[in-house]
């Protein structure tokens, strides 16, 4: 199985990789086109800001691509975020491969008492719960796993939602429509949970 | 919920864990790749690598390492030691540390913050700030692991950095490192309370019940220690169910 890795300039793709190869995986970093196109499976990156990315990805034709990928594919954090359909983060139009919409942290964080402010902070950094689990991607994975995520701006609860956590208030942690799916949090960095999924990922889906 | 987090930190010398008392008289705690999968799999959230040689020379070394252990470990990883260059930084970042910690070269400069923070994004800057309390009762940052002192108040200096973008703070209290007596509630609870962004406490945690305090009393959102774990005297598992006890959300399992 040929598995990609879409290279761009957003984060710690090397991360990825590696915990593929831990799974015993193998996969090519590349933004070619047409070895993107013909990989059997895709995964997304990215750790970094909305309109950057998205910047590059038109320059390199890459977010048409996206779009049209029939294949398995799988973003995580920004990656997730760059496939919904627009980003609070600099204003940025997305890739709108997903209905819902990026918002910020800080405009909840904002509409809290005073005092309750200083128990959250931005971005959210650190383990968090993952529930109401649907698709072949959590086979295996017990409700209310720990995941790892780092973020300041999250998805909104809508359609294709099929994973929920809750910072602030409850938010899409993983979305899900026709062949594309996206995380918001780390596989690659939430130990055993976050193997499970990826292995789910290359084998289930 | 989001759950404060357990953080054993390696100090990595000629690629080996060391663990000095009150950053002095240095010992061997073994193998920092086979040290921080152990400690994964026991349940530790992240890892801070600390290389308390790093000079120019072995940078190589060090990217080494930080490759061999972005391989073999499944949760996030700070590296830090003698950072003082976006270069530096890429390096570290390309061979898989997810963050990385500066100390003394951004105190010097703070404009590395910034540069770090837009390169790199602010989530993989941690600030390091070593902190003494002096006889006219202010905390002070401290340089060079704690050798050269300055007169910046503790404070000033986390808020001016988190303003420049760094996304987290490593606070060791000198009074309090190395001693077990427990972590400094004081300028924890009040970094803690005044910024936008984590707080890492370091410096004293000796018993479980010293992370029940960092975490209750004085807010923090990770506490960070080494020669305990390495020298099992308190185990990451007992210490994650007794926080969990006592109400404080951890990740267990």
């Amino acid at each position: 199985m040929e598995i990609a890795i879409v290279k761009y300039n957003a984060g710690n793709i090397q991360s990825v990789l590696y915990a593929l190869e831990r799974i015993g995986a193998t996969a090519t970093v590349t933004d070619d086109l047409d070895v993107l196109r013909k990989a059997d499976k895709i995964i997304f990156p990215g750790v970094g800001e909305a309109s950057t990315a998205m910047q590059y990805l038109r320059e390199r034709k890459l977010d048409q691509l996206i779009k049209e990928l029939q294949q398995p594919v799988l973003g995580i954090c920004l990656g997730m975020q760059l496939m919904c359909t627009h980003s609070a983060e600099n204003d940025t139009v997305c890739l709108g491969i997903f209905e819902e919409y990026v918002q910020s942290f800080h405009s909840l964080k904002a509409g809290l008492p005073e005092a309750e402010q200083h128990n959250y902070k931005i971005p959210q950094m650190g383990w968090n719960t993952i529930t109401d689990l649907r698709t072949p991607l959590f086979e295996g994975v017990p409700e209310n796993s720990y995941c790892y995520f780092v973020h300041g701006y999250y998805a909104a609860i809508g359609p294709d939602t099929i994973a929920t956590t809750d910072y602030l208030k409850p938010y899409s942690s993983a979305l899900h429509r026709n062949n594309f799916y996206g995380v918001q949090f780390h596989p690659e960095k939430s130990a055993g949970v976050g193997e499970q999924i990826l292995k789910n990922f290359i084998e289930k889906i | 919920m989001l759950t404060k987090r357990i953080i054993p930190c390696l100090d990595i010398k000629d690629g080996r864990t060391v663990k000095g008392t009150n950053f002095v008289d240095l010992r061997d705690a073994g193998d920092p790749v086979e040290l921080g999968r152990l400690y994964a799999e026991q349940g530790a959230d992240e890892l801070v690598f600390l290389d308390i040689t790093a000079t120019v020379e072995k940078r190589k070394t060090l990217s080494e390492l930080v490759n061999r252990i972005s391989h073999q470990i499944n949760i996030p990883f700070t590296v830090g030691g003698g950072i003082s260059s976006v270069e530096d930084v890429s390096l570290l970042l390309q061979n898989g540390a997810d963050k990385i910690s500066v100390n003394t070269a951004a105190f010097k400069r703070p404009a590395l913050i910034a540069e770090l923070a837009k390169q790199f994004g602010s989530q993989c800057v941690v600030l390091a700030i070593d902190t003494r309390l002096e006889e006219d009762g202010e905390w002070y940052v401290y340089l060079n692991g704690g050798r050269t002192k300055t007169d910046r108040r503790c404070i000033d200096w986390a808020e001016e950095a988190v303003a420049l973008g760094a996304g987290e703070i490593l606070l060791t209290s000198m009074n309090h490192d190395g001693t077990k007596q427990g972590f400094a509630l004081d300028i924890t609870g009040t970094l803690a309370n005044r910024l936008p962004v984590p707080v890492i406490a370091s410096g004293g945690g000796g018993t479980v019940e010293h992370f029940v305090d960092v975490f209750q009393k004085a807010q923090a959102d990770a506490a960070l220690a080494a020669s305990i774990f390495h020298f099992k005297e308190v185990a990451i598992p007992d210490l994650k169910n007794s926080l969990a006890a006592s109400g404080i959300p951890v990740r267990i399992g």
